[in-house]
């Protein structure tokens, strides 16, 4: 199940709107990099793809159970340790008591945090703060997956290998996901496609398919990444005074 | 950050095996879990040993004595006669003569349960009442500013109309205590919930709670810090208002407490009995105190480490006790997270 945007429109009260006219098709099992500088709307269109928010305008389409979703700052709960944070995912979902010890350790193994379940988040370090995050968001057991930012905060070390990380987790899961970012090189890393936003209002502008290569070759990579920018400069250019 | 946007200085770099964060970096599931591993242990603390931190206990009791041999040091001068100005043996002693009279323990004894039954009663009234006005906003704005005004309002302020209401009986102590404690939860209760972070609720949105499951598994949780700070403020208030209380209203069927025991003396005009009463009225305060507070810890988490963002839980209120302890983050906080 895909999800459709179709001339999708969005404005807060009677301001300028802040879509307007996205137009997005994301299929299954794809890996989509939404990348546009602050302002974009990325944050919004994806609460609007999430179902927490509601379009202005225009039409989409999404997964009927809706969406999993990570977000910038990991979000655990203080109170609870690192296992419980997922169960707690899983009991809201119905899960019953003795499967839900058994599907939380199977997703802590996943992110390889498999000692560090009776952990509170804040034993944590940010990075492996944030795979408890994508475990529980993996615990919702959504097809979709939306991620606003997740790495954003994190250092670069921890940046560059839980990329892997999402990458091995996404291919061995098969889900499908929209990853919202500021970042070229996040988005050339992660992935299939990159779509591009302009600012005020967001509207898609320009799509880059990410081929295998790139994975593997710095230099291919390197020179999308420069397209990519130079193109991204370009629509921040067009807010200069 | 966005790269540099000329791609040429990386296509010239060696094409075979280059680690550049544009490409994938590791070889395999392995070598990932392998370096994260190393990374998680160089960025977690080392495990940190939960030793007894021997000053708290040292230094607190060091300076008690100190207090103590300074009052009888200053008594030995001889500046005041000894019946106005006790020494701390003379205290000792009449505390042991209270003690063989049993007046020690009944007062004890009588003003800590009502202490503890009137905190217990106001905890149950003030809980719904503040989760009401947390979440129904129209009723908060309503009561909110009467309810803060009531916290400010010395409570012994109403001993006079409870004794005409009640007379010389426990209703009266409880009137004063609860009009003391009620308050103080109720606010601490809201502001817990006020400080909740969006976050979390947004994160419960997402997860699929529903509105009873959001506010048992997310919001009562979450409020929890504030909530326990109220309560412990709201057991300093009864405890203050039951001695006020005890003093003023001595009689009838009102029990021998200790704010009886401090009357007893001021009439008698016996200051050993006075100061033994102070004594106890202290005694029990502090011991009750730390109590409260190892619940309040135990509830209120370390502040995350993200620099830049203070910990929405860490309350300004009565902060000081958390924020020296060892796991909060002191030094990253860019704001001075209390000026208590």
């Amino acid at each position: 199940m895909p999800v459709i945007l179709e001339h999708l429109g969005k404005r807060f009260g009677d301001g300028a709107p802040v879509l307007d006219d996205v137009n997005a098709n994301i299929n299954q099992g794809e890996f989509v990099a939404l990348l546009g500088a602050s302002g974009c709307g990325k944050s919004t269109l994806l609460n609007i793809i999430a179902g927490l928010e509601a379009p202005t305008s225009g039409a989409l389409e999404v997964p009927s159970d809706g969406a999993a979703f990570m977000f910038q700052d990991a979000a655990l709960f203080p109170w609870l340790t690192a296992r419980e944070n997922i169960e707690l995912a899983l009991k809201l979902r119905g899960v019953g008591k003795a499967e839900r010890r058994i599907k939380a350790q199977e997703l802590l193994e996943l992110v390889h945090l498999g000692t560090a379940g009776d952990k509170r988040p804040h034993e944590l370090s940010g990075g492996m703060r944030q795979r408890v995050s994508l475990a529980r968001s993996l615990a919702q057991d959504r097809q979709l997956l939306l991620m606003d930012e997740p790495f954003a905060a994190l250092d670069a070390i921890t940046r560059d290998l839980l990329h892997d990380e999402l990458e091995r987790i996404w291919k061995e899961t098969g889900r499908t996901i929209v990853f919202v970012t500021h970042n070229v090189r996040e988005a050339v890393r992660l992935g299939q496609r990159v779509l591009l936003l302009s600012s005020r209002p967001g509207r898609v502008v320009q799509e880059w398919a990410v081929t295998e290569e790139h994975r593997t070759d710095a230099g291919l990579a390197g020179q999308l990444t420069g397209v990519i920018t130079a193109r991204l400069r370009e629509e921040i250019r067009r807010h200069a005074k | 950050m966005p790269s540099n946007p000329s791609p040429l200085a990386e296509v010239t770099e060696t094409r075979e095996h280059v680690h550049a964060a544009l490409t994938r970096t590791s070889t395999g599931k392995e070598d990932l879990r392998e370096l994260e591993s190393g990374l998680d242990s160089l960025q977690s603390d080392a495990d940190r040993k939960h030793r007894i931190d021997w000053s708290r206990i040292l230094l607190p009791v060091a300076a008690l004595v100190v207090m103590v041999l300074i009052w009888q040091f200053y008594v030995s001068l001889g500046v005041k006669r000894r019946d106005l100005v006790p020494g701390p043996l003379d205290v000792v002693a009449q505390m042991g003569v209270l003690w063989s009279d049993g007046k020690f323990q009944q007062s004890i004894w009588t003003s800590l349960q009502r202490g503890v039954v009137g905190f217990l009663i106001s905890v149950a009234i003030a809980t719904p009442v503040g989760l009401l006005l947390a979440q129904v906003a129209p009723l908060r704005r309503a009561f909110g500013p009467l309810i803060s005004g009531l916290q400010v309002l010395p409570s012994v302020a109403w001993v006079p109309a409870a004794i005409i209401w009640f007379g010389l009986t426990d209703a009266t102590v409880y009137f004063v205590v609860f009009m003391g404690a009620i308050p103080s939860i109720i606010n601490g209760l809201i502001s817990g919930v006020d400080q909740i972070p969006p976050q979390y609720r947004r994160v419960g949105t997402v997860l699929g709670a529903s509105r009873l499951q959001m506010a048992l598994q997310v919001i009562l949780p979450a409020a929890l810090p504030g909530y326990l700070s109220g309560l412990k403020q709201g057991w300093a208030f009864s405890w203050r208002s039951l001695m006020a209380a005890e003093i003023i209203a001595v009689g009838g069927t009102i029990g021998f407490g200790l704010g009886s025991l401090l009357d007893q003396g001021r009439v008698l005009s016996d200051m050993t009995i006075v100061m033994a009463a102070i004594l106890l009225i202290l005694g029990v305060g502090i011991l009750i105190e730390p109590a409260g507070l190892r619940a309040h810890r135990k509830a209120t988490p370390a502040p995350p480490r993200p620099p830049g963002r203070q910990h929405p839980l860490t309350r300004p209120v009565q902060s000081q006790t958390h924020r020296k302890s060892p796991t909060a983050a002191v030094g990253l906080l860019p704001l001075p997270a209390a000026n208590a």
